[in-house]
């Protein structure tokens, strides 16, 4: 698969206007998710990616403009760490089981659905976790259990607000490694990330997001000075190594310095 | 244990035990997600606009003044849900504005009128003794409701106290189960209004829960936990107040924050940790998506 996004498409985002209490914070947003996708939403902070990924999860309607997806698409939403009470009184196991079938609403949770939560948690790598309160995980872990809770609904698209925001470069990778799977396994996955070098250089497919949709494609056609400064509002100096586009900022004092010849 | 058999022997009383243990579970149950969901405030606001539905009511329909009060209180707590998640004025202040004015609605309209139910003091403090059969099945009813809500839609109100952003993604219908617990909510104060009190429900609905916060880590057994200490600072609370001769709302409420030093103090550290984040508010800011 490539990534890129060339099977059927999922949803569909059409000319969309789309902000909070009447402010537009995005502004003519044309966005189709395909099938085979796996997409990296970057941009500084308040240029709308968790906006756009409301979108997507329809959590937000637009002011304008259509947003097209069947209404029996299978969607898993993995939200950044913050959002969430950790002193909740809930175990791990516990809180993956919430994202159980909806027909099932009763405090127990069915033999299959405590095998399917046991499964889960095991190919995470946090199968002997599975007890013990949340609070008492650290950031990767509460990443994996987010992640836990989100695959138990076997989805055919996967959500991420900043994955792997917070967590250690171990957690990183594995993140990275688990989302490349589910990918090959056929699952389309839409992220947004602010870390160029540790995971948006990763991914096949990027869209740049400053309050409308910079650019869109591989890291080879959007990670470049021009494009990063359009959606960052900063120069940027990008670097080839071993075939990975690098992104090295230049920092206000070599940016002051090159401006004065 | 004469002194536990003396009372029971008085009709009144088997009728006020039934009713203060029952008040004390039902607010006790509910409480959990008042609790865990921040909204506490609510609780308190809410209890104090039905006081002025309950005064209206008996103007109105006499002999449906309950009933009247109900809606009054149903009308409250759809308002104050809307208000907290579309009010540009900040949540607290909108909802202090509507609630406040409600009760403020009731004391003048018992100051003027009077009232063909309860007096003014045992509306305000509680008091089982003018409690009538009707007001009995009433309880019972949103009793076996609330249970029934509890159990039947156990996933989807776990789910959308605990994140209710995924939870809505997950296929769980948010508004309504938000809509469902803010009425059964109006419905358990209206249906202990005049045994515990208006201005004292708010603190039954958070007591027994903070109590049994401290105690666990597991939500089935907070559920669990808090039902059973509000049953027991319902029947511990009127027996107290048939000794001391004071109204029955505030000795059960005294029994609650008795209970509530003595965990604290045998939990210490890990009680206080337990509960720290139960002051959070679910105000506008976040129950509206603002994150950019």
């Amino acid at each position: 698969m490539t990534g890129i996004g060339v099977g059927p498409e999922l949803i569909s985002l059409d000319g969309v206007v789309a902000g909070y209490t009447h402010h537009p914070v995005l502004t003519d947003v044309t966005f189709h998710v395909h099938e085979d996708q796996f997409t990296g939403i970057v941009g500084p902070s308040g240029a709308g990616k968790t906006t756009l990924l409301r979108l997507l999860l329809g959590t937000l309607a637009p002011m304008a403009g259509t947003i097209t997806k069947d209404p029996a698409l299978r969607m898993a939403y993995v939200p950044q760490l913050e959002t969430v009470s950790w002193n909740f009184p809930v175990t791990v196991r516990e809180c993956v089981l919430m994202s159980r079938r909806a027909r099932n609403q009763l405090p127990w949770a069915s033999r299959a659905e405590k095998a399917s939560v046991g499964d889960v948690l095991e190919r995470l790598g946090i199968g002997d976790l599975a007890d013990r309160h949340i609070r008492e995980l650290s950031g990767g872990q509460q990443q994996r259990m987010f992640l836990a809770r989100a695959l138990l609904r076997q989805p055919q698209i996967m959500l991420l607000d900043e994955p792997t925001s917070g967590v250690d470069v171990s957690t990183r990778h594995d993140v990275l490694h688990l989302l490349a799977d589910l990918h090959e396994e056929g699952v389309a996955i839409v992220l947004t990330t602010h870390d160029l070098n540790g995971m948006a250089a990763h991914l096949p497919h990027l869209v740049c997001v400053n309050e409308r949709i910079v650019a869109s494609g591989s890291p080879a056609d959007v990670m470049t000075p021009d494009v990063l400064e359009q959606t960052f509002g900063a120069r940027m100096e990008v670097v080839e190594h071993l075939g990975m586009r690098i992104v090295v900022d230049e920092g206000p004092h070599r940016s002051a310095m090159r401006e004065t010849g | 244990m004469d002194t536990l058999l003396e009372p029971l022997q008085y009709a009144f009383f088997q009728k006020g035990l039934l009713v203060a243990g029952l008040s004390g579970a039902l607010l006790g149950l509910i409480g959990v997600y008042i609790v865990l969901r921040g909204m506490s405030y609510i609780g308190h606001g809410l209890s104090h606009s039905i006081f002025g539905g309950f005064a209206a009511a008996q103007l109105f329909a006499a002999n449906f003044y309950m009933l009247g009060a109900g809606l009054w209180g149903i009308a409250s707590a759809l308002a104050i849900t809307s208000v907290t998640k579309r009010s540009r004025l900040g949540a607290d202040a909108a909802i202090g504005v509507i609630t406040t004015a409600s009760f403020a609605l009731g004391v003048a309209l018992f100051a003027k009128f009077g009232s063909s139910g309860p007096s003014f003091e045992n509306a305000l403090f509680g008091s089982i003794l003018g409690i009538s059969a009707q007001q009995i099945l009433g309880l019972v009813a949103v009793s076996v409701l609330t249970a029934a809500f509890v159990f039947l839609r156990y996933r989807a109100l776990l789910f959308s106290t605990f994140d209710p952003e995924v939870a809505a993604v997950s296929g769980v219908n948010v508004s309504r189960i938000e809509a469902m617990l803010m009425i059964v909510l109006s419905l358990a104060i209206l249906a202990t209004l005049t045994v515990i009190g208006v201005t004292l429900v708010a603190a039954m609905l958070v007591i027994p829960a903070v109590i049994a916060r401290m105690l666990t880590d597991s939500f089935g057994r907070m559920l669990g936990y808090s039902t059973a200490i509000g049953l027991a600072c319902g029947l511990i609370g009127m027996y107290l107040s048939y000794y001391a001769g004071v109204p029955s709302g505030t000795m059960i409420v005294l029994v609650g924050a008795s209970l509530f030093v003595i965990v604290l103090a045998f939990t210490g550290g890990r009680g206080l940790r337990r509960s720290a984040d139960l002051d959070a508010h679910t105000d506008a800011s976040a129950l509206a998506p603002v994150a950019r």
